[in-house]
């Protein structure tokens, strides 16, 4: 029993860890995208980009993924996934990039925001241009700041991406509870919460890690 | 040789006009020292020398080469050519908290000039030699004094062998005990034939150090010549009371 326990409960843990890896690999690039529109000078894009942050931040993730899941095919007539499960996954994807970019934004900009004017200066007066201001100045600096916030984020993260169930995404809750209605039996249920303990306590542990190595300097 | 001429420079904030027609000249060797009460532009005449706001009005002009002449700037390639001929020394220091004092000097040679950084480390060591920092080439900004925080930023300045250096308050950021060493340094380049233009509150040092003293007030340069005609025989009504003031 605990190896058919064991062997459900992993497949359903390698979907949970493939959502996160994308979530990441996606959303981490595109908030710095969105982060740079939420700032920018040109009032129109900086209102939209602010906007569509907001209603993304202020509405839960599960009600995210029903509507872009089911609203395309409703709205207008077409289901733009493609079926089955790799619909549906794509679908949880695309949810969960968008909405986590809309977060980390939130965190770059705070971030790149914290940076004095007198950091952009001094690189201008040394000739640097902009791109060189930003990526050799600014950035690693930000690194640093957002580190903490972004640990909390993406711990956050791990959790959520139990949520994929809702549009029939099978991640590792939905098969310890699938024990439950079969065998009448709780504890797979419990055993998945070790895994979610073990995951964040990584990286928790990773990210404690990467802040302690970054503490060679403080400002 | 005419290393900076500035003519009827003009600066407005909104409906503040700041620099109201600055006219000036700094010759090859020469060290200037602007002072002035604050708020008089003395801040904003650096930072549009320096490209860090642009003029409205006026022709700022490096070694013969326009960066501004009436109201128009000159086109990129040319404007990152004459921008290396000048360098800025902040008030409060700017160094890049992220990298060693090593890396604070020799980042920008390497990345704008294309130096190796075998050569960009010897100018580095060399220059910080003479800034007394020696052992410190490894140290991050957080683990400095003020003035030694000040004395990296002029050698990161002077890595880039600029034609002028200019110097926004370099000192009154400064613990008093700390300014004298930074004055020190400012005055050995001075006595090197470094050419400067050096804003500052240091009545004393600017009177000894500088051969030309300009005096601003709201926006125009009120008195400008030798330190000593200046200091001891003012000539305006407002630079007397600014002298009275200072204490000197
Ligand atoms: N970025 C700015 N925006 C608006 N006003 C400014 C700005 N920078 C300076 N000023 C104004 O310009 C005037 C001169 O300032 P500044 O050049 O800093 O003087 P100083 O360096 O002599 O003290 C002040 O009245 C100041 O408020
Ligand atoms: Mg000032």
């Amino acid at each position: 029993m605990f190896e058919t326990v064991l062997k459900a409960l992993l497949e359903g843990f390698g979907k949970s860890l493939e959502i996160f890896a994308l979530t990441l690999l996606g959303a981490l690039p595109l908030g710095l995208i969105i982060s740079f529109g939420s700032m920018s000078k040109f009032a129109p894009l900086k209102v939209v980009t602010r906007a569509v942050v907001w209603v993304v931040r202020g509405t839960p993730l599960m009600l995210q993924l029903i509507i872009f899941f089911y609203g395309p095919g409703l709205i207008f007539g077409t289901n733009i996934w493609g079926i089955g499960s790799q619909g549906r996954f794509i679908a949880v994807i695309v949810a969960f990039v968008l909405n986590y970019a809309c977060y980390f934004s939130e965190i770059y900009r705070g971030g790149i925001e914290g940076i004095s004017r007198g950091q952009y200066e001094a690189g201008q007066v040394l000739g640097m241009n902009k791109s060189q201001v930003f990526f050799r100045i600014v950035l690693p600096q930000v690194v640093k700041r957002i580190i903490p916030p972004m640990s909390n984020e993406i711990i956050t993260l791990v959790k959520d991406t139990s949520l994929a169930r809702i549009i029939g995404v099978y991640e590792i809750i939905y098969f310890g509870e699938k024990f439950i209605k079969s065998d009448g039996i709780i504890w797979p249920l419990f055993f998945t919460g070790v895994f979610y303990l073990l995951f964040s306590g990584v990286l928790t542990l990773l990210f404690g890690y990467i802040e302690k190595k970054l503490n060679y300097y403080h400002n | 040789m005419t290393v900076l001429e500035i003519k009827d420079l003009r600066k407005s904030f909104g409906k503040n006009e700041v620099l109201k027609g600055i006219s000036f000249k700094v010759e090859k060797g020469e060290a200037v020292a602007i002072i002035g009460s604050s708020g008089s532009g003395k801040s904003t005449l650096l930072r549009c020398a320096t490209l860090l706001e642009t003029a409205d009005d006026g022709s700022i002009c490096y070694k013969g080469k326009y960066l501004l002449k009436d109201k128009v700037y000159a086109e990129k390639d040319e404007l990152k050519e004459i921008c290396s001929s000048f360098g800025l020394v902040f008030q409060n220091f700017n160094l890049f908290p992220h990298m060693s004092v090593m890396q604070n000097i020799i980042e920008a040679p390497m990345l704008v000039k294309g130096i190796s950084r075998e050569d960009a480390e010897a100018r580095a060591r060399d220059l910080l030699s003479q800034m007394g920092l020696s052992d410190k080439e490894n140290a991050y900004p957080c683990e400095l004094s003020g003035g030694q925080q000040q004395r990296v930023a002029i050698a990161r300045a002077l890595a880039l062998d600029p034609d002028v250096l200019f110097f926004d308050e370099p000192t009154s950021a400064l613990d008093p005990e700390l300014t004298g060493e930074v004055l020190a340094v400012i005055k050995r380049l001075a006595e090197a034939d470094m050419t400067m233009v050096i804003v500052t509150h240091e009545m004393a040092f600017a009177r000894d150090v500088a051969e030309k003293v300009i005096f601003m007030d709201s926006g125009v340069i009120a008195e400008e010549g030798d330190p000593k005609e200046l200091f001891y025989h003012p000539k305006t009504d407002r630079l007397k009371a600014f002298l009275h003031n200072a204490n000197i």
